[in-house]
């Protein structure tokens, strides 16, 4: 027999072992997994499309026209002085990382009830892997977003617009973003998996939290004493930050930020204690 | 215990339960929570622990433990909802128990479904990473074993086609393939064997009992398949009730289920109980029933069906065992009578098996009543059948069933010089 009996793995499985068990070992023994449901989703995206990855291209710069011609053309927001073109597509970036990442991950436990009540893994490696699967989608858009840039720049000739030293911090923003989406996708998560109504909220709390974000307008557009309220989405100063990095225009300030960053911390920390108490026993309930 | 000095078992149940709330089954929503919530307000019912003990409190497993030692192979057996399935859940980490504690001593692997994670979009090998991947493996153990995975699976020509094009049969053996060469120290495996062609079971149920043999590791099989249990299990638990009630060399739990399942069944026909099969009894042409028949009589078997509910494509079967539990003789209406009726209200069936061939013996009858592909009704061991001796062959030699087996043929001797 191959086996030693005292071997040193031993493993105890109690009833609620502890409030809070969150393996970041096991997690890691797990990372070939993690980056293998990276590659599915990138595949099964675009497997049966003509255009395949173009459309990660293409999305966004259709949204962006749709912007410019109702929101820029017919309501007539103003966009910091910016190209238009420019200012909606970089406030896309930070957003639909944002959005994208949330509605999948909110639907972790409820949408992969199948998967989840036949097989052990840790569960979080599933929502990990979307926030990881959407970094590629933002790297894409960036680039298409560095090429609209360039283009304006050098071969249109268009002044007012330029890369900010800040952009340095940009490795970091995108860190932000992505925890603040996996936080509270996290805690939604929980809850879906308890009460189904949430599927029905999702769409819409993303839809209305995107018009209360300065996706579509600058947030110096936003009469002073109401600014406070702007500040409270922590998405507010992600997307900011956007545009001061990559455009050189945008209204964030420290607070701002430190806020951003505290609501984060704070998803991240109730996201973890639901989502670890929930997976345990989540496919009793589905 | 002497022996627990030599080799510590590598899995130890202790008093493992688990409750499920009846109202919880199901996905809630916010409505029924609140509703939950007003009710506890109005009748002043306090929300703590013991709020939990009501009647809707349904126990899938009560105090369950048992050890298995290394390289044991242990079958679970029990009727469908005894807590077979909770057990395994418990096992394999997708759920928690309730209360009591389960000890590992080696990296487990499950295998509650084959294929699980499987994507249709992505190509059989890029799924037989995904898929190793999920049952733990790591890429480069994956990619050491790779070949033998695709070439057990004798899938080779269509490795990068995408697994939707595949045969039900391609993609359940590729499936398979991965999980067969999945190398922990403790295996649970469900009854997913009863899948694929008949040569690929006997490949797989092959590579298990090699698995347990040549490389002493521990295998967890749950089953129905009684035959399955008894051909790869020393040892068997008996559940039933969520509560173990046998365990024991695997023989020995098993003739216990079958004692079991077949008080049951017995229990169903004197009362009338049984929702389909009403009554069911054996005669001979003269409409006597003996308590035994002789090798060779003519024997009768009616059958009493009931259905409230009209049922488009039954299809009922006698199936009689050996004392050993292997399966001897099916009389069926697909194979016999092979034509379209339905059964609506009350049906009573005749069959009359003529020269009985069977030697000495108590034979066990099951009874089962299919619509189509789904079970509506088995009863196993629903009766004895006894067969007493008589000299079929006017030779006055008495057949030795331990000698000459269960089948008496009718043949006849001639020689020549």
């Amino acid at each position: 027999m191959s086996h030693s009996p005292d071997a040193p793995y031993e493993l105890i499985l109690r009833a609620n072992a502890s409030w809070f068990d969150l393996s970041l070992k096991n997690l890691w023994q797990y990372r070939d997994l993690l980056m293998l449901l990276v590659r599915r989703d990138f595949v099964a995206k675009y497997k049966q499309t003509i255009l395949g990855p173009l459309w990660f291209v293409l999305q966004p710069l259709l949204m962006t026209l749709v912007f410019t011609v109702i929101f820029g053309q017919v309501a007539g927001l103003p966009t910091d002085g910016l190209p238009p073109m420019l200012f909606y597509l970089c406030g896309q970036l930070g957003w639909n990382y944002f959005a994208q990442t949330l509605t999948t991950t909110s639907g972790t436990l409820a949408t992969n009830a199948g998967l989840f009540s036949k097989v052990y893994f840790p569960r979080l490696v599933v929502p990990l892997s979307v926030s990881v699967s959407n970094l590629f989608t933002l790297v894409i858009q960036i680039g298409t977003f560095a090429v609209f840039f360039l283009y304006l720049r050098y071969a249109v000739g268009m002044r007012g617009f330029g890369l900010d030293w800040h952009v340095v911090f940009l490795p970091f923003l995108v860190i932000h973003t992505a925890l603040l989406s996996l936080g509270l996708g996290l805690v939604l998560s929980a809850l879906t998996a308890k009460y189904r109504d949430l599927t029905h909220v999702m769409p819409i709390l993303v839809q209305v939290w995107m018009y209360a974000s300065p996706v579509i307008y600058p947030l110096s557009k936003i009469p002073a004493d109401w600014r406070w309220l702007a500040r409270l989405n922590p998405m507010t100063p992600v997307i900011e930050s956007y545009r001061l990095m990559l455009l050189g225009a945008g209204t964030v300030t420290i607070a701002d930020i430190a806020a951003s960053v505290a609501i984060m911390v704070l998803f991240m920390i109730a996201g973890l204690l639901l989502f670890t108490r929930t997976e345990k026993t989540f496919v009793d309930i589905v | 215990m002497a022996a627990r000095a030599v080799t510590a078992p590598i899995i130890e149940v202790r008093n493992l339960s688990k409750s499920y709330r009846l109202g919880a089954i199901g996905a809630t929503t916010l409505k029924d929570e609140m509703s939950r919530l007003w009710q506890r307000l109005r009748f002043g019912r306090s929300g703590s622990d013991d709020d939990e003990s009501t009647d809707d409190e349904f126990w899938a497993l009560r105090d369950v433990s048992f050890d298995v030692r290394p390289g044991e192979v242990v079958g679970i057996i029990g009727r469908n909802g005894a807590g077979k399935s909770t057990l395994l859940k418990i096992l394999s980490r997708i759920t928690q128990q309730t209360s009591g504690t389960v000890t590992l001593r080696g990296r487990v692997a499950s295998l509650l479904e084959v294929g699980t994670g499987f994507h249709p979009d992505l190509t059989g090998r890029e799924n037989v990473f995904l898929n190793g991947a999920i049952l733990g493996m790591t890429r480069a153990e994956i990619r050491s074993k790779f070949d033998e995975i695709v070439a057990f699976a004798e899938v080779e020509r269509f490795i990068d086609t995408p697994v939707k094009r595949y045969s039900s049969g391609m993609y359940v053996r590729l499936a398979f393939a991965v999980a067969a060469h999945l190398e922990p120290e403790i295996l649970i495996v469900d009854e997913v064997l009863a899948v694929g062609d008949a040569e690929f079971q006997q490949k797989c149920l092959g590579k298990m009992g090699g698995i347990a043999s040549r490389e002493g590791r521990t295998v967890i099989f749950v089953s129905h398949n009684t035959a399955a249990v008894e051909a790869l299990c020393h040892r068997a638990v008996l559940l039933e009730k969520g509560v173990v009630s046998a365990s024991g060399d695997s023989a020995s739990v098993l003739a216990e289920y079958v004692k079991g399942m077949s008080n049951y069944a017995r229990d169903l026909l004197e009362t009338g109980g049984a929702r389909h099969i009403r009554t069911f009894n054996i005669y001979n042409v003269k409409d006597e029933s003996p308590a035994s028949f002789a090798i060779g009589d003519d024997i009768v078997f009616e059958t009493e069906l009931f259905s409230e509910e009209r049922v488009n494509h039954p299809s009922y079967g006698i199936f009689i065992h050996s004392p050993k539990g292997e399966r001897l003789v099916g009389l069926h209406t697909d194979v016999q009578q092979n034509s379209q009726w339905i059964l609506e209200g009350a049906k009573r069936l005749r069959i009359i098996w003529r020269n009985v061939p069977l030697n000495v013996g108590s034979y066990r009858i099951d009874l089962a009543l299919w619509d189509y592909s789904s079970e509506l009704e088995t009863l196993v061991g629903a009766r004895t059948l006894n067969i007493h001796a008589a000299d079929v062959y006017g030779s006055g030699v008495l057949p030795d069933p331990a000698y000459m087996g269960s089948i008496i043929p009718d043949a006849t001797w001639s020689m020549t010089q």
